[in-house]
């Protein structure tokens, strides 16, 4: 491309970056791979408030390469939000929107709204065209009351009474279509996100390990870290201590690190600190 | 001829090399696996079934399908029946290619006429049904020729419950619930989590009721769906499949939903 | 032409197969999760087979050609029994498998072999096999999804492999049964932490060689009783057993 060599930069956008790397894909050289496709999200309306969840296993391929990570990010006080897709996007865009509410906050002098952060997100993805891989459960209760969204990596939004994302999405979506109801109470509303996150644990290989949730409601906001913990590891059957001097070594070279320091006095009274 | 050494093959296995470590001079071309090229059939289904769903319960299993047949995404035929009886003690039900289907029950229609004119006391149960599916499956694979479908075998014969799955690649399993296609997304988990461990004890009844929840849930999600749908038993008194019966939805949960967004009204 | 879709005749199965040879016993080990993609098709379908009483074979890869392949040897193995009334020695049966294997070496059965079992001098053996037959005498292998995740675990524990041994000694050639039986087990259930197609359960097939001293087995089994059973067809022959073992299942 032609807008490289030129000091002018065209309008619109710029793809050149992209085809340098699909060239380097071509030679055998794919971009690194980017930890967590798999998870299962999920949000729900009750009585009260929204209740988030999430698994807590981040994935790079076929390897679990956090075994309890935590997928839901703070917005605001009571604005929380799940994270599915690349965990750097999820992560970094939470975690800048989270700085613009508060800065957004501070200017207006109101507490910000769940669609401020949803508008937020979603213009942020889409003028990246999906290539930010973060598919978002949006959920916080405001002065205008509960709200639940999901966004999508470009940019598009739904608003529903019950969300799930990630690659447990489906089995956690069947739970949610069995047992909603309207006006749920908290414990029947946990119990609830429970069952559609542990439908996802153990039927989707991408999703594991812990259940975490988040009840909001207007008062008060309990992030529920580790609400169910369904996967502990048993006790290994042996020790692998290793006796000292295992480890083979080629040379030994012992170095002393203490300085030695000779001072000497340049006057003789140069040491008389009592100032008599 | 290619003169650039390292383009002459790298290992398919991701255990090598996995984190890029090869300097990129060093690196050869994707190359395109060897076979790819070479000569194939290619093969699509046209006119396809969607899930079917089945669970071991105290008396037998009981199977479910819906009754449409899909062209694309069109709803063309909505009176299909997908679960079939093979025999006395078996049913078997289809998703995947409704044509390859047909040409499988014909295969077995044979099968089981041929077995009957030997009248010799045997007659095939569940067991030797997937059998003969499973072979005749991976045999059309091998061929390269496959017969586009996902079949569950389910029956009972000699006080034995028997449910297995065989699909156009010849991979058998059996397990207390399968679920073909989108099921194995949608209702397997809501089949698992109802069923596993209860097999023992499930009535009729609950097992009906377990089966009819997930067709419910499949017709919210799956798109090539229907609420027409038939549930087929097989117990020690043979194969019992009903007729088409009709699911209740309710959509009331859409009345306080405005926009995707900002909207409020 | 609209779009056409070139048909694949295979896919990937997941799950972890792994063997360990002693002095006098062979131990044969895999998961039961059966997957294809991020599902599971069922948290029951084994992938060790005894073939005969002093030979199991451990099949990893693409389902249906494990499966297929695993009835054709034993096929073979019936034939070779009514030919010869005796069953095939482990030697030739791992020479058959990689005849077997090549046969198809340009349409190959996707799966990784590991074959078990006491060889006629009563010495515990593992062979180990790539898809089109190469296949070769070993104390231990891993193979599958987790093969990169154990196989380095196993060269540090069975082949001592980047251990020094303490001044004066040298590292034990064979193991005991109750160290490899404990080594198999921690094998899985790390494989099943880290890997997510491996899990839901696991057997363990343990061959014993004619006439070996069964006391350390049956203090192992005595824990397990309810778990393990028995297989052994012939008598004064050796001796082979299954531990069936629950993995964690997310």
């Amino acid at each position: 491309m032609a807008a490289a060599a030129t000091v002018y930069n065209p309008a619109g956008f710029d793809f050149s970056n992209q085809i340098r790397n699909n060239f380097l894909a071509d030679r055998g050289l794919p971009l690194p791979k980017a930890t967590s496709t798999g998870t299962t999200i999920v949000g729900c309306l009750f009585k009260d408030g929204i209740i988030l969840g999430a698994d807590t296993r981040a994935t790079e391929g076929d390897i679990v390469a956090d075994k309890n990570c935590e997928k839901i990010h703070y917005i605001t006080e009571s604005i929380r939000c799940c994270g599915a897709g690349t965990a750097a996007d999820t992560e970094f865009t939470t975690a800048m929107i989270s700085s613009n509410m508060e800065l957004h906050g501070l200017s207006t002098g109101r507490k910000p709204r769940v669609v401020t952060a949803m508008t937020m997100l979603k213009q942020y993805l889409f003028r990246y065209q999906g290539h930010v891989g973060a598919a978002l459960v949006l959920g916080g209760v405001d002065a205008t009351g509960p709200h639940l969204f999901t966004i999508h990596p470009h940019g598009s939004t739904d608003k529903l009474p019950y969300v799930t994302m990630g690659s447990g999405s489906l089995a956690a979506m069947a739970v949610f279509e069995a047992q909603w109801k309207p006006n749920m109470t908290r414990e029947a509303a946990l119990d609830l996100v429970n069952a559609a996150i542990s439908a996802g644990i153990f039927n989707d290989l991408g999703s594991g390990s812990n259940v975490d949730a988040c009840v909001i409601t207007a008062t008060k906001t309990d992030m529920l870290r580790n609400f169910v913990k369904p996967n502990e590891r048993v006790t290994k059957e042996r020790t692998y201590g290793f006796r000292r001097g295992t480890t083979a070594f080629t040379k030994e070279e012992i170095r002393s690190l203490v300085v030695q320091e000779e001072i000497i006095g340049v006057r003789d009274d140069a040491m008389d600190i009592d100032g008599s | 001829m290619d003169h650039f050494p390292t383009n002459w093959g790298r290992p398919r296995n991701d255990a090598f090399d996995a984190y890029g470590t090869y300097p990129i001079h060093q690196r050869p071309n994707n190359v395109k696996d060897t076979f790819a090229e070479g000569v194939q059939h290619t093969q699509q289904p046209i006119v396809t079934g969607t899930s079917v769903l089945a669970i071991k319960y105290k008396d037998g299993i009981m199977m479910a399908a819906d009754n449409l047949a899909s062209y694309g995404s069109l709803a063309r035929f909505r009176d299909v029946q997908r679960l079939h009886a093979v025999g006395n003690h078996t049913v078997l039900g289809a998703s995947g290619d409704m044509s390859d289907f047909q040409y499988i029950r014909s295969l077995l229609d044979d099968l089981v006429i041929e077995e009957f004119t030997e009248q010799d006391e045997h007659t095939l149960g569940p067991a030797e049904i997937h059998e003969y599916l499973s072979q005749l499956m991976y045999a059309r694979r091998s061929k390269l020729n496959p017969l586009w479908n996902s079949l569950l075998v389910g029956g009972y014969k000699d006080g034995k419950r028997f449910l297995a799955y065989v699909d156009l690649l010849g991979t058998t399993y059996s397990a207390s619930t399968i679920a073909t296609g989108y099921g194995s997304y949608i209702a397997q988990p809501l089949l698992r989590k109802a069923v596993e461990g209860r097999e023992d004890t499930l009535t009729e009844l609950e097992a009906q009721a377990i089966l009819e929840e997930s067709l419910l849930v499949l017709f919210y999600r799956d798109a090539r769906s229907l609420d027409k749908y038939q549930i087929a038993k097989v117990t020690e008194g043979g194969v019992a499949i009903s007729e088409s019966m009709a699911l209740k939805t309710s959509w009331s949960f859409a009345e306080g939903i405005r926009g995707y967004g900002a909207q409020t009204q | 032409m609209a779009q056409t879709r070139s048909f694949n005749p295979y896919t990937e199965n997941g799950g972890t197969i792994l063997a360990i040879s002693g002095q006098d016993f062979s131990v044969i080990a895999g998961d039961t999760r059966q997957s294809e993609g991020y599902s599971i098709q069922t948290r029951y379908a084994p992938k060790v087979f005894r073939l005969t009483d002093r030979a199991v074979l451990a099949v990893n890869g693409f389902a249906a050609d494990g499966n297929m392949f695993v009835k054709k040897v034993k096929q073979r193995l019936e034939w070779y029994k009514h030919a010869h009334s005796k069953d095939m020695p482990l030697k030739a049966i791992a020479r058959l498998i990689q005849t077997m294997l090549y046969a198809k070496r340009f349409f190959p059965y996707y799966v990784y072999n590991i074959l078990g079992g006491i060889e006629e001098d009563g010495t515990g053996a593992v062979y180990s096999f790539d898809p089109v037959g190469s296949y070769e005498r070993e104390a231990c292998r891993a193979a599958g999804a987790a093969q990169s995740l154990v196989q380095p675990f196993l060269d540090n524990q069975i082949y001592f492999k980047n251990q020094v041994a303490a001044p004066g000694t040298t590292h034990p050639a064979h193991l005991p049964l109750p160290d490899v039986l404990s080594i198999v087990i921690d094998s899985f259930t790390s494989a099943t932490e880290r890997h997510i197609e491996v899990g839901d359960g696991l057997e363990v097939y343990i061959v014993l060689a004619k006439g070996r001293d069964l006391q350390d087995f049956e203090a192992i089994r005595a824990r397990n009783v309810h778990l393990t059973q028995e297989l052994t067809v012939t008598e004064d022959g050796e001796r082979i057993f299954v531990m069936r073992l629950d993995l964690k299942k997310d």
